[in-house]
């Protein structure tokens, strides 16, 4: 028989980007197998029974692999696990009893939409400003026709795994968004087929980087340590070394 | 000029100044102290007056004595803008934080620490850089040297507790900064980053260590 686990939170509930949020606390029973988000439905319907409205929260495949999910969980984004998202981490990582509290990402660049959803688009305005690479279109062009080596295309698909989640600048004490922007620009980089544009997409990346409200980073390794993906830190000296010589070679 | 004029317009700019700045202070730091642990040799500070009268009177050190300064001062001021700008990136702040799960608590109070090295470093370079530079006060022999100026000072337990105060935060400032300013670079080597980050903690205990003994020795009398 699966033990029921009695959990009281303390929810962010903010109306709008505009208004001033605060905490608002809720006791939910929750099965130890529930993943975090599943324990959410069960306090929305809760709430939605009581004739309340329920926490707005970000959510889609529920599998780790859209990066749509969120939660800065007792102070974690993503929660209390390493290299896990909050839909893939489970009621069983805490204790019968606990309080938890759950808040939103919390970056000018990123306002809250809504109690626990925040506007990530800057991020989508950054990989507009250059995360692309530019190709005649045409007939597929076989794949096997450019050669890449085995190590390179491994680094480039590490890098490639990032989902977008902006788990690191919620960790990051100044709200730098250097994890993303480096994992972009080393994956592209790294390949035949974002060579060319190298140099015009870093800086045009890192101008609307630094135009959203993004931080400087301070090499805390905070972004690293709660990146669901596990994005290493070379992927942001690959950004400052590719900025650095793009700069010098007057781009 | 515009060709460096992202050094001081983008967060990235910003950081790589900051890094190559920090990593000369760190060669400066190399020769302050090798040249202090001259007292070291316990000879009443013949060899330590001696390599200062050097140090003093050369005129390519002298030269880039003038280049240090012009570091330092961008160094603070470039820190202390960083500092209060990262700062505002997010002005709602977190209820509950659990900053030490995620990172040192020494990488996150780079601002902290070296306002205490800049307040420090003022007193520090009153007491024996603006006197030997700018007054007659010392004498490169005799019995007012700036070995002697050394050992009155350090006379006073409050200015030697000071002292070793500044060494601390110097080293905690240089555990994160060391490794830090060849990220901020772009350096990345498989085998070199094991002995960057090793080298950088050595030096980061080592020099602080040292430079914090000098005053402990002189006021227990151990070095005259």
């Amino acid at each position: 028989m699966i033990k029921s686990m009695k959990i009281n939170l303390k929810v962010w509930r903010q109306r709008n980007a505009d208004s001033v949020g605060n905490f608002a606390d809720y006791t939910v029973e929750a099965s130890p197998d529930m993943s975090f988000l599943e324990m959410f439905d069960v306090l929305n319907e809760q709430l939605i029974e009581n004739g309340r409205e329920p926490v707005a929260f970000d959510h889609d495949c529920r599998e780790g692999i859209c990066g749509m999910c969120s939660m800065v969980i007792n102070g974690r984004p993503h929660g209390p696990k390493r290299g896990v998202t909050t839909c893939q981490l489970h009621m069983r990582s805490f204790n019968d009893g606990d309080t938890i509290s759950v808040e939103p990402w919390r970056a000018n660049a990123f306002p809250v939409v809504k109690d626990l959803s925040v506007n990530r688009s800057a991020f989508d305005r950054i990989i507009s400003a250059g995360g692309f690479i530019s190709t005649n279109t045409g007939n597929a062009v076989d794949a096997n026709t450019i050669l890449i080596q085995k190590e390179i295309a491994d680094e480039a698909f590490k890098a490639a795994t990032c989902i977008g989640c902006g788990a690191c600048v919620s960790a990051c004490k100044n709200a730098s968004a250097m994890l993303f922007v480096g994992a972009k620009v080393t994956q592209l980089s790294l390949l035949p087929q974002g060579k060319p544009e190298k140099e015009s997409r870093v800086v045009a990346m890192v101008n609307q980087m630094d135009a959203e409200g993004f931080g400087a980073c301070t090499n805390t390794g905070a972004c690293f340590a709660e990146c669901p993906k596990q994005i290493p830190l070379s992927v942001i000296s690959t950004l400052n070394r590719e900025y650095l010589s793009a700069k010098l070679s007057g781009k | 000029m515009k060709l460096f004029s992202f050094l001081f317009t983008s967060s990235i700019g910003r950081k790589i100044l900051m890094s190559v700045t920090g990593l000369s202070l760190v060669a400066f730091l190399l020769v302050h102290c090798s040249i202090n642990a001259c007292i070291f040799f316990n000879d009443h500070g013949k060899t330590f007056n001696e390599a200062a009268a050097f140090m003093g009177n050369n005129w390519l050190i002298r030269s880039a004595e003038i280049g240090l300064f012009v570091g330092l001062l961008l160094h603070s001021f470039q820190g202390l803008y960083l500092w209060a700008s990262n700062d505002q990136k997010r002005k709602q702040k977190y209820h509950t934080t659990a900053g030490n799960s995620n990172s040192k608590w020494y990488s996150r109070s780079m601002g902290i620490l070296g306002s205490l090295l800049l307040l420090f470093l003022v007193l520090h370079l009153s007491h024996f850089w603006v006197v030997s530079r700018f007054t007659d006060e010392l004498s490169e022999t005799g019995s007012n040297t700036l070995f002697h100026k050394m050992s009155l000072i350090f006379q006073s337990p409050v200015i030697v507790i000071v002292y070793v105060i500044g060494c601390i935060s110097l080293a905690y400032h240089l555990l994160h900064g060391f490794q830090s300013g060849f990220q901020s670079l772009g350096f990345n080597h498989p085998l070199l980053n094991p002995i960057i980050k090793n080298f950088g903690i050595v030096f980061s205990l080592l020099v602080p260590l040292i430079f914090a003994s000098m005053p402990i020795v002189m006021y227990l009398g151990w070095i005259k």
